[in-house]
């Protein structure tokens, strides 16, 4: 049996901001959402489906900035990841760390790492990167030139 | 008004996994913040990764962590076979299983020893050694090697367990039955380690949820994950075993939950010994290259879910690899679990969420946030710890945990 129902839960609680979907299998499916509707999803996944945030990850890409939110449903066995694209020049996206606590040192990181903005974060300062890194240095964006 | 006194912890050790500085703010006794600050040693591993070949990047993460050092490979291997749709042979999977549990036994062992070691129980550390070396034995027998193994590609393992080594590695892994057993009574059954450890370092199951902790440090709470068997990957969904889970979240629950797991580990390879000499086959399906698309891969590695996800443009190379290690999300639950705490406890608290705290210790002193002046080295918060069990020792008398007929 096929894992359509969980997609299709996903996408009516999401409602239009869901703008693609793609099930890539009965484990992996994923859900393009606009920015603006993070943190409604992030509810949805944690309080509706009990999901599990298992990380998220940021890939520069020719579009722009990718974000992925990876959610584990343990009890179905799937992964569902929400898909965001930001615009290159100003990426920024609300902070889901104060609903899902598990999210503030992946969010710290994608900031010092790949420039995105999180607003709201209640703890934004360097993670990984020393605390004097020059700002606007982002060493995971396709531009970054390291120096010696 | 109490003094308020910073105790760093760390930053350096060779060989955590993830180097970490933990800042105690402590008033007398009672530690009443924590810091946490991570990247003292951040190798750019994701970056690295875009210049390796797919081959290569299994390499890679073989070297992020060398207790784990099978756990990333296998998370690595699969979510590049999750990329490019890759089939494996059955007798593979097994292999990766088997591999996979060894590696969960000699982690939790070592462990183990060093909990011992914190609570002031230099038996108990001596021991969980001595009979890690049998496993690290048979992980030799199988790989060539005692750590790094080497046996994880994309559509397959590297290398077969023979035949003709299965009944050694039987015989090896029969050999540990006894000894778990005499860690599970001397260890769970006595009470001065009841005493250290029982109601110390509570992360409810809540809290547990909230922080998204992962493996023993998320059964211990109560909170049933496993993703062995949640999403069934290797040859997990061929096996059968139990997921051990606790419900009160202390230092003593994730001590049970570790000692107990390592009996179904036994139980998993001896499955996986059972099929590899009955199923046959190749043990590689040699994918020639990786079609562009995107891969997940979870493991469950010794201290929770390994998480890593690879997107291919085609190429053979990948152009993003993000690598999420447990520890990533566990260590952040001690800003919970060590509230409250005296300074003898926060050891065993910040160790129990097994963040390879061996070397950590090495580096703790102890500073007046006032002049500056060290107060404290890491022996003398070793010897804080031991010393509490000694108190007890003296006000109970008991002797603790004998290990006397091994």
């Amino acid at each position: 049996m096929g894992k359509d129902h969980i997609s299709k839960a996903v996408r009516k609680q999401l409602g239009k901001s869901v703008q693609g979907f793609w099930q890539k299998s009965d484990q992996r499916i994923y859900l393009d959402i606009e920015a603006r509707a993070l943190e409604q999803a992030s509810h949805v996944m944690l309080d509706e489906f009990g999901a599990r945030f298992q990380i998220a990850t940021g890939v520069d890409t020719s579009a722009g900035i990718e974000v992925m939110y990876h959610w584990a449903l343990d009890e179905e066995g799937c992964v569902v990841t929400l898909r965001i694209l930001l615009d290159k020049t100003s990426p920024k996206l609300d902070s889901i760390a104060l609903i899902c606590p598990a999210a503030e040192w992946i969010e710290r990181e994608m900031w010092e790492l790949l420039g995105i903005h999180f607003d709201g974060h209640p703890d934004m300062r360097h993670l990984l990167l020393a605390d004097d890194w020059p700002e606007g240095n982002y060493p995971m964006r396709r531009n970054h030139e390291a120096t010696s | 008004m109490s003094k308020r006194t910073i105790i760093p912890i760390g930053p350096y050790h060779a060989l955590q996994e993830e180097p970490e500085f933990f800042k105690l703010h402590v008033e007398d006794e009672t530690v009443v913040h924590l810091d946490i600050e991570l990247g003292y040693n951040h190798r750019g591993i994701e970056k690295l990764s875009e210049s390796k070949t797919f081959e290569e990047t299994i390499f890679l993460v073989e070297r992020i962590c060398g207790i784990c050092s099978t756990s990333h490979p296998i998370a690595c291997v699969q979510a590049v076979e999750d990329a490019g749709c890759i089939n494996v042979p059955e007798r593979a999977l097994f292999i990766r299983s088997a591999v996979g549990e060894l590696e969960r036994i000699h982690s939790h062992l070592l462990w183990l020893g060093l909990a011992g070691h914190f609570i002031g129980f230099n038996t108990i550390w001596m021991w969980a050694w001595r009979f890690r070396e049998d496993v690290l034995n048979i992980l030799e027998l199988i790989s060539g090697n005692r750590n790094h193994y080497g046996m994880m590609k994309p559509g397959g393992v590297r290398r077969d367990i023979n035949r003709t080594d299965i009944p050694a590695v039987r015989k090896l892994l029969d050999g540990l039955q006894d000894p778990i057993k005499m860690f599970r009574d001397a260890v769970i059954q006595d009470p001065l380690i009841h005493a250290r450890t029982k109601d110390v370092g509570i992360l409810t199951r809540e809290m547990a949820i909230a922080y998204g902790a992962l493996g023993p440090t998320a059964r211990a709470s109560g909170y049933d994950i496993d993703v062995r068997r949640d999403h069934p990957h290797a040859a997990y969904a061929m096996l059968d075993f139990d997921v051990v889970t606790c419900e009160n979240g202390d230092v003593f629950d994730k001590v049970v939950v570790r000692i107990l797991e390592m009996f179904e580990s036994i139980r998993i390879i001896q499955q996986c010994l059972d099929q590899l000499e009955k199923v046959g086959g190749p043990i590689d399906s040699n994918p020639k290259f990786v079609p562009a698309g995107e891969g997940i891969g979870h493991y469950e590695a010794p201290r929770g879910e390994v998480f890593h996800y690879i997107r291919s443009d085609g190429s053979n190379r990948p152009i993003r690899h993000k690598v999420r290690a447990p520890s990533f999300m566990n260590v952040p639950t001690n800003r919970e679990t060590v509230l409250g705490a005296t300074v003898a406890d926060a050891t065993i608290i910040l160790a129990a969420v097994d963040p390879c705290y061996c070397c950590t210790e090495r580096m703790a002193v102890a500073v007046d946030s006032h002049c500056g002046e060290r107060l404290l080295d890491s022996r003398d918060l070793i010897r804080l710890s031991c010393e509490k069990t000694d108190r007890l020792m003296a006000q109970t008398g008991l002797c603790g945990p004998s290990l006397p007929n091994y």
